[in-house]
């Protein structure tokens, strides 16, 4: 198996490739471009609401394609778009941080990455076969279980199936860190980038289970005829939302903290700085997360609970802002005093700040629970969280994606394009969402289709809707980029910056399979920057050369997603006519008889001998 | 190829389990796994409690629930995680043939438990007519009861599958880590078993 046969091979060999790939690193790009598609369609919808919001009773759309509209827009973005490209980043970068030849279940992983894919295109179906959900992306009983058509059971499917593939993906990076790092990397030398993806692991491995019984549960009463929120059977709809935020809020932490981790990389490199305060920020993350558990009845004020409940969620919540905070200080002061560098990855990275702090702040308001009955469903909520979630997620992934793309693609991308396309959707976002603090201050409430003329909502939506136009514009402007990069962009050296700390530069661009030839021997924090400031060129290896073992691949985890989403139609359809109940049978079997050759075939992988290692060039 | 796993007693390691790398990770990510199975099973007892008393007129949980058959099935499942434990015991011994009659018995009370299951399911929705879809009541406790008997179900085929696959090649450190695994796994369905005796029975025998 030398590297070299893998060139010049044809469309369907490559495409098989694919298919088939356990490598962590095609299945990281998988997930990002697989997300930067969810991402475009969500960007579409977005454009579409706010055209629709642009002038005072507008009637662009219907009001009920509107509700289909904003349902899937956050849907997209939150479970199709966002989660998968931090889920790219995880398995493309977090391996190589830790100095791994793998992740620890190559062919799980593979599995995680259909199911996701199918539950989006699953999701996505719905626009085509009778409508999409429209229940609003809580899909809050019992407007969702009363909602007509199948839009809503299109979300429930494919929300289980992503949601299986997510949590997949967050047990094997767990194993992969505490069993697969290098010699010498212990826990308290791992980039932060790789701490956050653990706890964002942690955050899924508990968070998800509950979005699965909340799933079920509303599939239930929808396909045969429970009554779990069916009042008159003595249901009750708050399960729901309990259950929908018991996941819901977690998720939120699951999306930022990678992100924290992507800035806490680039800032050290870009600033020549170690960062600042290294194991507050570790203590940090976890205590974000932990509280990040703690606060999900605060989406729930309005509800009733009580103001004993209330008080309770709102004093945590608030606590939530101390750790976050510490952050924030030690991003400053990491940049403090130090020789900076100002490229696209860290004009993304230093625009967060203070568009996060905004949005972190709002979150303190809104955890005034008090006041909150002021705030809820109104614009002022839109902007809020469009403020953690843009301001932080996005300009996260848009940095990180700057910032690894020579090490995934082993390109760079253009500074020039890379620049322009930040500075148009910067301006673009704070001109779409500032303003919506104020419309919700006025009263404006969000999910509405139409709003009057002259209640002074006028102005400030079509300043909103100009705003999202720029930011189509920046995006444009970014993909642009990444055609031209792909196309003629400058070859990548390993260390493109020249400042790498961290493993993953230590290796060539894009990294080789089977990652590191040997693996390294890590001897303290940003072990690359040690051995640059030793005078070494390359890492000190910690084993002799010798044959490495890899996985094989496989086609059974696409045959087996290909199950489920055959399933998925059936136990959809079965409402309508019995005959379905064969397709959901069918599917079932082909999945499980997937799972059964899976468990009965041995794979023992396969070798890469030292000698073909030997004769390829450093 | 180093791919001969099977064992004698020379290269016996102490524990076949979790000897190889592979093995290693098959039991941490289980562990994790089972994590995730606490919250999911957490979430509907959660709901279960939220509508145990929601019965919209029909039986309640005193009308329904009598501890003899339960009672029965507590005891098959408990002694079905201890003989797997004696399998385990005799996997670290390398005593194949042992540890798959253990096993099988493992199988067999564990297929005991789920006909209890099954005729208990029949028996209330014959007599008292109390379905999935008759309450709230009915569709939390199918939905935390049966959840529970799918995992039963599944940890039965994954047993079955793995002691036919096996059956004529005896242990080696590829498929003791399965066999392991399966062990824990089964354990854990039973400690969720305890948790609705208490919860969904005996609590309901009272309130």
């Amino acid at each position: 198996m030398s590297i070299a046969s893998t060139q010049n091979k044809g469309f369907g060999a490559i495409l098989w490739d694919y298919l088939t790939t356990v490598d962590h690193k095609k299945i990281g790009n998988m997930y990002i471009a697989a997300g930067a598609f969810f991402f475009i369609l969500g960007g579409i919808e977005a454009l579409i609401i706010r055209i629709q919001l642009m002038a005072p009773e507008n009637d662009f759309i219907s009001a009920g394609l509107y509700n289909e509209m904003i349902t899937m827009h956050g849907t997209t973005m939150i479970f199709l778009a966002a989660t998968p490209i931090l889920v790219g980043f995880m398995n493309a970068i977090m391996p190589l941080q830790i100095g791994a030849r793998d992740v620890a279940f190559p062919f799980l992983n593979s599995l995680g990455f259909w199911l996701f894919l199918f539950g989006g295109i699953m999701l996505n179906l719905s626009w085509f076969l009778g409508g999409a959900p429209d229940a609003g992306w809580t899909a809050y009983t019992p407007l969702s279980t009363q909602s007509p058509g199948h839009g809503v059971d299109f979300y429930v499917m494919g929300l289980q199936l992503s949601g299986a593939g997510t949590l997949m993906g967050g047990i094997n990076f767990l194993v992969t860190i505490v069993t697969m790092r290098a010699p010498g990397m212990t826990y308290m030398r791992m980039p932060l980038f790789t701490w956050t993806t653990f706890v964002a692991s942690i955050l899924i491995l508990f968070a998800f289970p509950a979005l699965t019984v909340g799933l079920f549960l509303l599939m239930f009463d929808r396909m045969f005829g429970s009554a779990f929120f069916d009042v008159a059977l003595g249901g009750n709809s708050v399960i729901w939302q309990h259950l929908f935020w018991i996941f819901g809020h977690p998720e939120v932490y699951i999306l930022i903290l990678p992100a924290f981790g992507i800035f806490s990389e680039i800032f050290p490199v870009f600033a020549k700085k170690r960062l600042f305060g290294y194991s507050s920020m570790v203590f940090a993350t976890f205590m974000i997360a932990f509280l990040g558990f703690m606060v999900w009845a605060h989406h729930m004020f309005t509800v009733g609970l009580g103001p004993v409940a209330n008080a309770i969620f709102a004093v945590a919540t608030m606590a939530i802002a101390v750790p976050t905070g510490i952050k924030i200080f030690n991003w400053l002061a990491t940049m403090w005093g130090g020789s900076i560098r100002i490229n696209s990855a860290m004009l993304w990275s230093l625009a967060f700040i203070p568009s996060f702090t905004i949005g972190g702040m709002t979150g303190v308001m809104l955890a005034a629970s008090t006041a909150d009955f002021q705030y809820h469903d109104t614009y002022f909520v839109v902007a809020h969280f469009h403020y953690v979630i843009v301001g932080g997620v996005v300009f996260g992934i848009l940095a990180g994606l700057h910032y690894w793309w020579p090490k995934l693609f082993g390109k760079v991308l253009h500074e020039g394009m890379g620049k322009i396309a930040f500075w148009l959707f910067f301006i673009g976002f704070h001109l779409t969402f500032f303003i919506q603090h104020f419309l919700g201050l006025m009263g404006m409430p969000r999910r509405y289709w139409v709003f009057l003329e002259n209640q002074g909502l006028d102005t400030g939506n079509l300043v909103s809707t100009i705003g999202a136009f720029l930011m189509a514009l920046g995006s444009i402007v970014f993909v642009i980029n990444v055609v031209y990069t792909t196309m003629k962009g400058e070859k990548a050296s390993a260390d493109p910056w020249g400042t790498g700390r961290t493993l993953e530069w230590a290796i060539s661009s894009p990294a080789p399979e089977y990652n590191f030839k040997q693996l390294p021997l890590v001897r303290g924090l940003d072990p690359l920057w040690i051995e640059k400031m030793d005078g070494n060129v390359k890492m000190t290896p910690a084993e002799p050369l010798n044959d490495i073992h890899m996985p094989n691949g496989s086609i059974l985890p696409l045959i087996m997603t290909i199950g489920f989403f055959i399933a998925s139609l059936g136990f959809i359809y079965q409402v309508d006519s019995k005959a379905w109940l064969i397709v959901l049978y069918a599917g079932m079997a082909i999945a499980l008889g997937c799972m059964l050759i899976r468990s009965l075939k041995d794979d023992h992988g396969f070798h890469i001998h030292k000698e073909d290692l030997e004769r390829e060039a450093d | 190829m180093s791919q001969d796993h099977s064992l004698n007693p020379e290269s016996f390691p102490q524990d076949p389990a979790k000897a190889t790398q592979e093995g290693k990770h098959k039991y941490i990510g289980l562990w994790f796994f089972l994590g995730g199975e606490t919250v999911l099973f957490a979430c509907l007892f959660a709901t279960y409690l939220a509508l145990h008393q929601s019965t919209a007129g029909g039986p309640s949980s005193q009308d329904l629930f009598g501890l003899e058959l339960v009672f029965i099935m507590t005891i098959l499942l408990l002694t079905s995680s201890l003989t797997s434990v004696y399998a385990i015991y005799h996997m670290k011994n390398n005593n194949f043939k042992k540890m798959q009659l253990w096993f099988g018995i493992t199988a067999l009370l564990g297929i005991a438990f789920l006909a209890c299951e099954i005729y208990e399911f029949a028996h209330y929705i014959h007599e008292y007519e109390f379905t999935f879809r008759s309450s709230a009541f009915g569709s939390a406790f199918y939905t935390l009861v049966g959840f529970h008997g799918g995992h039963v179900v599944f940890g039965l085929s994954w047993l079955i599958a793995l002691m036919v696959r096996n059956a004529k090649r005896g242990l080696s450190l590829y498929n003791a880590p399965k066999y392991n695994t399966f062990a824990i796994y089964w354990h854990f369905i039973d400690v969720v078993w305890v948790f609705i005796f208490t919860v969904v029975y005996l609590m309901g025998m009272v309130s």
